[in-house]
């Protein structure tokens, strides 16, 4: 059975939970950018947790279907139609042989998730189906969907489930406005003044248009201001180098001081510049769920307060479970 | 050298081993990650060697992020004990430099470089005190280099030069990055050199191209069947100057599948480098030619 790919949508690509263990080589975890949402829509259908599913972000994909099927679609507000016809997101439902699924206009967040029962079975790559469109790995053929695409789909180890759905207090955090990323300073911290370090945490930035897998952008709030050195021998002379070095997921890179760059999931997985903290991981699915222009703030937190949102995200996805189960 | 440790979100440690590059730094980075690799501490998911700094993912549901810290500062100080040496390999890179492509490249964004008048070549010999191309090709390919990270994207290495600093070619990266370089680019930005692995984007100085693939998704190339990337931290490169016949030569072979890189085992002793640089070189090169 396969899906075959009518319009391919903006950027939408395979993903399942990522491929960990190769970041040394460069080659980073990939999988969706709204973990919460790729579970949860799997578990709907019935699949396992980590099967891949499509991303579709920003605009929907248009897909034939050339057997029956059972579908769920999650995370952004992408409203699915079936022929034509307005389903429910968040919910199961069936799909008829020859049946095309198309969306609507993004109405809110900025991806949606697209779970097929028995998962896109494309060939597992160093453990994951996820696609690394700037290492040409994974996915489907190593890049986004094209016209024409034709998308294997796996064996359903149950008869897909239609008709269940989740309510929407396990739908995952509704993004306020701004929308507050929880962030660890650290890192090269200590390279801005106090001053600086002070307007990073209360000025109001926006997401700029470079936001896509690797990383989002961030515009609006004021220039660090810089401790002054010596450039250490391999750093380079812009006070924003650092002698490349290892990025973590959800770093804060801010080249020559200007706009913050939080590496998500597609990371490159190091360079030469600084860094001032790191989103913490609880709200990495928020970040995937932004668009461009979107009004941000960075509130400060420490790691027992990282560690509390963690068992909070954690505590939701067990709801999910339970109530999907 | 006091190591610097920081907190990287929840699921990260970031230590900085050395805020300028060395190799003293580097050994000390790759020591301790293959400590920690060793040590198959539960809860660890990557272990990152970087040119003076590492980093160790983990997950704080199964490890305490304080207790992974503690371990890391005691492999830190166990370190200090420890004996430079690596078992390692050479690998013998065969570059086309001056070449037509990354000359194509550099020209139309000429606009971004600090020299729009010259060639990257040019600007790099001129700011290092040599006196022609030439002179500066001599000097980027007649020393070692040490692969100190493997990263940015898929299998991209950073290379580190083995010779004394003050003869360290050094560069500044363009003014404003380039949107596109040649896959296989050998390029240049601070102390380091690289190989970009896969065609986009990129800021270092472009000097020449490698015939010889070093990242395949496919797996097809012969000597990246085992895995997709060629290169590892502590790997040593040595650049072979060739001309244009012999790169197509090599690329013909590449296609055909019979192009076999040129890969010894080694062992290397920061300890005795460092003693006479220069004659450990020459020894290195001995037996990367079977001398």
């Amino acid at each position: 059975m396969a899906v075959k790919v009518l319009k391919p949508g903006l950027a939408t690509t395979v993903q399942d939970l990522g491929r960990p263990g190769y970041y040394h080589i460069g080659i980073p975890l990939s999988g969706g950018m709204d973990r919460h949402a790729l579970v949860a829509a799997n578990l709907l259908v019935g699949n396992p947790e980590g099967a891949a599913v499509l991303e579709a972000v920003f605009m929907g994909p248009e897909l034939e279907f050339t057997e029956d099927a059972t579908v769920a679609i999650t995370g952004a507000e992408l409203p699915p139609k079936l022929d034509g016809e307005p389903r429910e997101s968040w919910t199961s439902f069936k799909v008829k042989r020859g049946q095309i699924l198309s969306f609507d206009f993004l109405k809110q967040g900025a991806r949606g998730y697209i779970a097929v029962a028995g998962g896109i079975d494309v060939p597992v790559v160093l453990g994951s189906r996820s696609t690394y469109a700037l290492g040409a790995l994974g996915g489907f053929k190593g890049r986004k969907l094209e016209a024409g695409d034709e998308l294997p789909i796996g064996d359903a180890a149950a008869a897909g489930r239609d008709g269940r759905t989740l309510a929407k207090d396990l739908r995952g955090q509704p993004a306020g406005m701004p929308t507050e990323l929880r962030a660890m300073p650290g890192l090269y911290w200590h390279r801005i003044t106090e001053a600086a370090g002070d307007g990073f945490f209360s000025d109001t930035w926006k997401v700029a248009p470079e936001a896509d897998r690797i990383g989002y952008r961030f515009k609006g709030g004021k220039p660090l201001e810089f401790v002054p050195r010596e450039p250490p021998f391999g750093a380079g002379s812009d006070p924003s180098n650092i002698t490349d070095a290892c990025y973590p997921y959800g770093s804060i890179q801010v080249p020559g001081g200007t706009e913050p760059i939080v590496l998500h999931r597609d990371a490159v997985s190091g360079g030469g510049y600084f860094m001032v903290g790191t989103v913490i991981a609880a709200d990495m699915d928020l970040i995937g769920q932004l668009q461009p222009n979107t009004p941000v703030k960075f509130v400060k937190v420490d790691m027992d307060q990282a560690l509390a949102a963690r068992r909070n995200r954690a505590e939701l996805l067990g709801k999910v479970r339970s109530a999907l189960a | 050298m006091q190591t610097r440790f920081s907190f990287g979100g929840d699921e990260h440690i970031f230590a900085e081993v050395g805020e300028a590059m060395s190799l003293e730094a580097f050994f000390k980075s790759l020591f301790i990650t293959n400590a920690v690799r060793d040590a198959k501490i539960k809860g660890v998911t990557e272990i990152c060697p970087a040119n003076a700094s590492y980093q160790v993912k983990f997950d704080p549901d199964q490890i305490k992020p304080d207790d992974l810290l503690t371990e890391l500062k005691r492999l830190d100080s166990a370190s200090e004990k420890s004996e430079p040496v690596i078992k390692t390999r050479i690998i013998e890179i065969p570059v086309l430099y001056n070449d037509p492509w990354t000359h194509e490249t550099l020209m139309r964004f000429r606009e971004r470089h600090q020299n729009p008048d010259g060639t990257d070549l040019e600007y790099a010999a001129r700011i290092n005190g040599l006196d022609s191309v030439d002179a500066f090709i001599k000097a980027h390919s007649s020393a070692p280099w040490f692969v100190s990270m493997v990263g940015f994207v898929a299998g991209l290495p950073f290379l580190y030069q083995m010779v004394e600093r003050k003869r360290q070619l050094q560069a500044p990266k363009y003014l404003r990055p380039r949107t596109d370089t040649p896959k296989l680019t050998v390029g240049h930005g601070g102390c380091f050199s690289c190989i970009y692995s896969v065609r986009g984007a990129g800021g270092y100085q472009m000097f020449g191209i490698t015939p010889m693939p070093i990242y395949d998704p496919n797996q097809k190339i012969s000597y990246l069947r085992d895995f997709m990337c060629l290169f590892r931290p502590g790997d040593i490169v040595k650049w072979k100057p060739i001309d244009r016949a012999a790169y197509d030569a090599a690329v013909a072979d590449v296609d055909a599948g019979r192009f076999a890189p040129t890969i010894r085992d080694v062992s290397f002793s920061l300890t005795e480098f460092n003693r006479d640089i220069d004659g450990y070189n020459s020894k290195l090169d001995g037996v990367l030619h079977g001398r």
